[in-house]
Order: structure tokens, then C-alpha cells, then sequence
């Protein structure tokens, strides 16, 4: 069961900000959202956005475990 | 030092402690970072980062801040949540044995803070709320030192 975090404009197009997902890796975890939410399926497929796997950007598929966080990250703002 | 605070603070009483007890720190110089209210256009400014992961983020660019300056020390203060106009959302200060090197490292810092630092921002205004994105100006000038 791997922790799923949205962040800025993502949360508002999921209505949700944090959630529990069965996923064997990110690729999986990607396609099992956009069958649930087809526009958060394609929000999360837009240039600029980035995803960190424990607190780390992965580009491309990664593994996921029991207790792996997976944070969506849209294109940062700066402060 | 840097930290991410949902509560207000106080950019003189943050210098007043960073500048206690240096011996041999010769230029302290700070940025602090207000909310405008853009002629009513905001009225409350959110901010939302991801904690851990903004911090280490802006951890590895204040560690390339200290070696590229020769800096004695720094302190990043940040605002995160939702944050009134006039209210401070940043506070950098710099100390370095001579100005020079605290002035640009005050740049430095601020440049990269407001346009690459993992934050996600939020107006709200009379017409709803919007997140924005930075300004062209804001990569211009972060691109100046690469």
C-alpha cells in the first residue's frame, strides 16, 4: 500500500490531497488513478509535472513497497 | 539555518539573533519578502510545500550559496499557508567577512527561491482563487548565475 500526495493545482483537479493506493510501482499507480479520474489521469501526464518516490525525484517507472510515498509534484511556483 | 513556519514573524527580532555573537562575520546583509495586496486584487496569499522535501531542497542550494560566497553563515526563514498583505513571507540574511559576497549571496538566494523552490502558490482574490506560476522575469534572473 503506497501513500499517494498531490500537490498546488493537482489537489484541486483530484479533490483530494493524500490517499492510500495498491500499486507494484509508478507506472501502475499512474493508470489505476486515471481509471478512477480520467482528469487527474491527465493532469498527472502534463509536461512539467514531476514525481518523487520518498521524498526523491525518479524519472521514468520505479518500484513501489509496502510503505513507499509517492508525491506528485506540478510545476513549483518558487516562494 | 532554514525553516518553513505557518505562524507570522519578526524579520528584526530574526537579524537581531542571527547577528548576536559573531566575532568574525564583517557584512550581514537580508532580504525580507512581503504579500502585496495588489490593489485588492489579494487578499490572502496561500503557500503550500511539501515538508521534508522543500526543505532539502532549499538545503542543497544554500550549501552551493556558503561555498560559492565563502559565507559565515545564513538563515532562510519562509512562510508556508495562508499569509495577510503586508505580512513577511520570506526572510534571508547572509554573513560573510566582507559585503560583497553577503550582498550576492542574498541575490542568489532570493533569485532561486522565487522561481525554482518546490512551492506551490495560491491567490485569492475577489474573483476566486488562482495558482500562479512564476514570471518570466523571475527565470531571467535566476538564470544569471548559472
Amino acid at each position: 500500500m503506497a501513500r499517494v500526495l498531490l500537490f498546488g493545482p493537482l489537489r484541486d483537479v483530484a479533490g483530494w490531497r493524500e490517499r492510500d493506493a495498491e500499486a507494484a510501482s509508478i507506472t501502475a499507480l499512474k493508470a489505476l488513478l486515471r481509471a478512477e479520474d480520467a482528469r487527474l489521469g491527465e493532469a498527472l501526464a502534463a509536461p512539467g509535472v514531476q514525481v518523487a518516490l520518498d521524498q526523491a525525484i525518479v524519472r521514468g517507472d520505479a518500484a513501489l513497497g509496502p510503505r513507499s510515498e509517492v508525491a506528485f509534484l506540478p510545476p513549483m511556483s518558487g516562494g | 539555518m532554514i525553516a518553513l513556519t505557518d505562524q507570522p514573524f519578526d524579520p528584526g527580532a530574526l537579524l537581531a539573533a542571527f547577528a548576536k555573537d559573531r566575532r568574525e562575520t564583517g557584512a550581514i546583509a537580508t532580504f525580507t519578502g512581503l504579500a502585496r495586496a495588489e490593489q485588492g486584487q489579494t487578499h490572502v496569499l496561500e503557500l503550500e510545500a511539501y515538508p521534508g522535501f522543500t526543505e532539502a531542497a532549499i538545503g542543497k542550494i544554500a550549501e552551493t550559496a556558503r561555498s560559492r560566497f565563502e559565507l559565515d553563515d545564513l538563515l532562510i526563514t519562509h512562510r508556508i499557508g495562508r499569509i495577510g498583505p503586508g505580512e513577511p513571507i520570506v526572510f534571508v540574511a547572509t554573513a560573510a567577512s566582507h559585503r560583497r559576497a553577503a550582498f550576492e549571496a542574498c541575490d542568489f538566494l532570493m533569485d532561486y527561491l522565487k522561481s525554482r523552490a518546490p512551492f506551490w502558490k495560491k491567490e485569492h482574490g475577489p474573483d476566486g482563487a488562482r495558482w500562479i506560476e512564476p514570471r518570466p522575469e523571475d527565470h531571467a534572473d535566476v538564470a544569471r548565475w548559472d
